[in-house]
């Protein structure tokens, strides 16, 4: 069953700026091959299904329609795994400091 | 009646739009198809030095520490000859109350929109100065809307920027997140023309304006503690307001004979509008790919005429490699207990090969770092590179191949700084100059702007001109 969300549910939604037909000429092929896209998150202004429209109200206080993508959206960005390649600097430059020159 | 919002629509409409969405009427300083009265443009209307203090302690802004990395130069002299290796300073800019130097842009900017009643500021921007821009107008109690490059047609987001959408939505703004490509200002364009917003460009003269007191900052805080000037400012280079606005500050405190050094991570050979390439990078910014085209054509941006004209200030340019800055990430963290944004650290990687050509007495300052936190940071913009399938190790730097190799030093005396011919950075800003504008006669008040524009002088202007077969 698809995921619904509620009025002034915090929500996330999706539409397409501008087709790759309509894309400015003046940028690079793979570029102009694909749509130019659009998120945006707000309030929902009524009840609504992931995959359908619903129009939200935007922090700015804009009315946006768009395809209901996400509700109350997380950050999933993180600081990644310990990068082995940087572990030992701090060990070497330590020591390094404690030699003379 | 619904105005129409195609492209080609709205581009047609820009001119009207932006002078609404500035209050800023271009006109009045535009003497001929190349020339403008720049410092005009900047006393119009920017604010005095002493005005943009007072707006900046108003909002938490500005006065931010000046520290000694006492360690990170004695590294620097182990790896110099005997007698050489000068004291490195750094701006610990990271202390705005957004996280960057960008603060200082945006306060400016924000400040003016509120003084002439606009009801909310809108920025076109994936960096540092959305958070900036967003937190400011949070003070003001306005409107914002942040328009930022996010994603390539994947849905995948640079982590960097995804963590600025995070920060932007912190602090109030709506946030428009939208796939690669320039057409970033066609959107902004019916964003300014739908909601009446004040277009808080990083480009207009308000921002740039709001720079300048960080290069007098630095000054003051050198002569207070050392008694005596920079011998060089070492700036990260992007979109040229850095390096306009710090080098405008440092001179307007009298330090005419600071060196100001650009500094950009080398990126060469990716393109920068490319959704191929968008994830090819680990830096989102301060990078060849903005430092290059902005500085030999400033007047590709939202504004007519752009207020960050970095070729009129700019003595040298450098570039570092994207495993440099990592590297010396790790050490700024490890060695003198400052945990900073790796964009903004692109400059120190600079400034420890720079202190090198230097004697033990010189100082050479480093004007700015940034926040950290999660996307913005060493493992997390590593991860990314290898999971879009570039490889990672440690060796030797020139080994970097952007897109491709992301090679951490071995060794603190690898770090390098690449000097950029600026010569011919200038003979190309003056080709873009004559061609973008379909120039077919040259005056001599455009020969004498051109040659303020890229700091050199009408010998030099004129040599350039012939060499492309325009009459004169």
């Amino acid at each position: 069953m698809s995921e619904k969300c509620k009025k002034d549910d915090w929500v996330e939604i999706h539409y397409v700026v501008l087709e790759a037909r309509e894309r400015t000429g003046d940028i690079p092929e793979d570029t102009r091959k694909v749509p130019l896209e659009c998120w945006i998150k707000g309030w929902a202004e009524k009840e609504g299904t992931v995959g359908e429209e619903v129009t939200i109200r935007t922090p700015a206080n804009r009315y946006v329609k768009g395809t209901l993508t996400r509700i109350n959206p997380e950050y999933t960005h993180t600081f990644g795994p310990c990068a082995s390649e940087l572990s030992a600097i701090g060990q070497e430059l330590r020591a390094t400091l404690k030699e003379g020159k | 009646m619904a105005k129409d919002t195609s492209y080609d629509a709205v581009m047609d409409r820009r001119a009207e739009i932006m002078s609404r969405a500035l209050g800023l009427n271009y006109d009045e300083f535009i003497i001929s198809d190349i020339a403008f009265d720049y410092e005009g443009m900047m006393a119009k209307a920017g604010y005095s030095l002493e005005e943009v203090r007072q707006i900046q302690s108003e909002s938490g802004v500005g006065n931010t520490p000046l520290l000694e990395l006492r360690n990170i130069t004695d590294l620097a002299r182990k790896t110099s000859k005997r007698g050489f290796g000068a004291r490195i300073l750094i701006k610990d800019e990271a202390a705005n109350p957004s996280g960057s130097f960008k603060d200082r842009r945006a306060s400016v900017s924000i400040h003016h929109a509120k003084k002439l009643g606009y009801p909310g500021v809108l920025a076109a921007t994936s960096g540092n100065y959305g958070a900036a821009v967003a937190s400011q107008a949070a003070m003001k109690n306005l409107g914002c809307i942040i328009v930022q490059e996010v994603f390539d047609s994947r849905h995948v987001g640079q982590p960097e920027i995804i963590e600025k959408s995070r920060k932007c939505e912190a602090y109030g703004a709506e946030v428009v997140q939208l796939t690669v490509g320039p057409e970033l200002f066609y959107v902004s364009l019916i964003l300014l023309e739908e909601t009446g917003y004040f277009n808080a460009s990083l480009y207009s003269p308000f921002g740039i304006s709001g720079v300048e007191t960080l290069g007098y900052e630095l000054v003051e805080q050198i002569r207070a503690r050392y008694d005596k000037d920079p011998a060089y400012i070492v700036v990260t280079h992007a979109g040229g307001g850095n390096v306009t606005g710090t080098a405008r500050g440092a001179l307007k405190a009298g330090a005419k004979n600071s060196t100001i050094i650009g500094a950009s991570v080398d990126l060469s050979g990716l393109h920068m509008a490319s959704d191929n390439d968008f994830n090819k990078k680990s830096f989102t910014t301060g990078h060849t790919g903005f430092g290059v085209p902005f500085a030999t054509w400033p007047d590709r941006t939202d504004v007519p005429k752009n207020a960050a004209r970095p070729l009129r200030y700019l003595d040298r340019y450098v570039t570092v490699t994207q495993g440099e800055v990592f590297y010396v990430t790790e050490a700024l963290a490890q060695v003198e207990g400052m945990e900073r944004g790796p964009a903004g650290n692109t400059s120190l990687a600079a400034a420890i090969a720079l202190a090198r050509e230097l004697p033990e007495d010189e100082i050479v300052v480093v004007q700015e770092t940034e926040y950290t936190g999660a996307g913005k940071h060493p493992w997390a913009q590593l991860d990314f590179a290898k999971q879009n399938g570039i490889a990672v190790k440690r060796g030797a730097p020139k080994e970097n191949k952007p897109g491709k190799t992301i090679v951490i030093p071995q060794n603190f005396s690898q770090i390098t700084a690449t000097e950029m011919d600026l010569n011919r950075m200038r003979r190309s800003y003056i080709r873009n100059a004559l061609e973008r504008n379909k120039v077919k006669n040259v005056t001599e008040e455009d020969i004498r702007f051109l040659a303020e524009d890229t700091k050199t002088d009408a010998d030099f202007v004129t040599s350039v001109i012939r060499d492309l077969g325009v009459r004169l």
